[in-house]
């Protein structure tokens, strides 16, 4: 299928958006994300390590900015300030790069996004020209108000990050994406492959995910999972699923020309 | 001088000191990484000239793996 996603006017054919963090080492990362199709990769900004970093091998050097499209991310900032000053150092450090993933959270336990420190990121990273993809909580007020904000696509969790618990509230994703006008991602809790094809079978423009490939046995396996199963889901939306009915009275071969 | 780096206290012979002075004494040439001074982005353009102050704080960043 040859339909794209247009994320901040720039078309993509993959609908799977990966996380660089928690492989074994950088070759595991780069198979995985190669099994996985994704063209969109998110990565952390930290600290440099001074002193013994000289040889080190980078990222950059395993996920080349010419080949993917980085997606810098907040990732363990709680408050709105910190994820602008994070943010406004990846676009620096990515040479003007402005599309990024915004989140907040709100509590290192269970890393729930906090949306008042989120929405207020968001405003002052749209206004300073930032093409921002949003993380958030499933709450469709929340997602619409990030929209009128001005953020280029929404993307509510489909249950917390790390947990792999999969589609808690579908209800709410399909509030969220009937109300949409920018595309809606689902980000955090997929943790197998029908999770994923039941997010894009809802309606989702596509699902970004780290630890459902990141800490599977075989990581390379479940991207090329992932790969299939983001495709699946989003052929079975747009084709349409027949009606569910208790029963139908309706047999698949014909009721004529029985013998006897 | 004394600079923070990363939260770590730094001392230095030299009291005149450029950001591209400081990147090789480091070891960090060729790096690819973002640097703010005492709170504000400095562009990589301006690595050459903006002096390092006594007491200056540094935050030395890079892309690392993440979700």
């Amino acid at each position: 299928m040859n339909e794209q996603l247009m994320i901040a006017g720039k078309p993509y054919y993959s609908r799977l958006l990966v996380g660089t963090g928690k492989y074994k080492d950088f070759t595991e990362t780069r198979a995985a994300i190669d099994a996985s199709g994704a063209q969109i990769v998110t990565v952390a900004i930290r600290r440099t390590n001074i002193g013994q970093t000289a040889g080190e091998p980078s990222l950059l050097e395993y996920l080349p900015p010419e080949e993917f499209t980085y997606l810098p991310n907040t990732a363990g900032c709680y408050s709105a300030d910190d994820a602008i000053r994070t943010l406004r150092l990846a676009r620096e450090l990515l040479d003007g790069h402005k599309l990024v993933k915004l989140e907040v959270l709100g509590d290192p336990k269970t890393l729930y996004p906090n949306v008042i420190e989120t929405i207020a990121a968001a405003k002052v990273l749209v206004k300073d020209g930032f093409d921002v993809m949003v993380y958030t909580s499933d709450d469709p007020i929340i997602a619409k108000q990030l929209e009128d904000i001005g953020c280029c696509a929404v993307m509510p969790l489909a249950s917390l990050i790390g947990s792999g618990m999969g589609i808690l509230n579908p209800w709410n994703l399909q509030i969220i994406i009937e109300n949409s006008n920018i595309p809606v991602l689902v980000d955090a809790g997929v943790g197998c492959a029908a999770d994923a094809a039941i997010a894009m079978e809802l309606g989702c423009d596509g699902v970004l995910m780290n630890t459902a490939i990141a800490a599977a046995r075989d990581p390379v396996l479940m991207a090329s999972a992932m790969k299939k199963a983001i495709e699946a889901g989003r052929e079975s939306f747009l084709a349409g699923r027949m009606p569910k009915k208790l029963y139908s009275a309706s047999p698949s071969s014909p009721t004529s020309g029985m013998i006897g | 001088m004394e600079i923070y780096i990363n939260g770590n206290i730094r001392k230095f012979d030299s009291g005149n000191m450029t950001i591209s002075a400081l990147i090789v004494t480091l070891n960090l040439t060729g790096k690819r990484l973002a640097i703010e001074k005492n709170g504000e982005i400095v562009p990589r353009s301006q690595f050459s000239e903006e002096k390092l102050q006594d007491g200056d704080k540094l935050e030395i960043v890079g892309a690392v793996g993440g979700g």
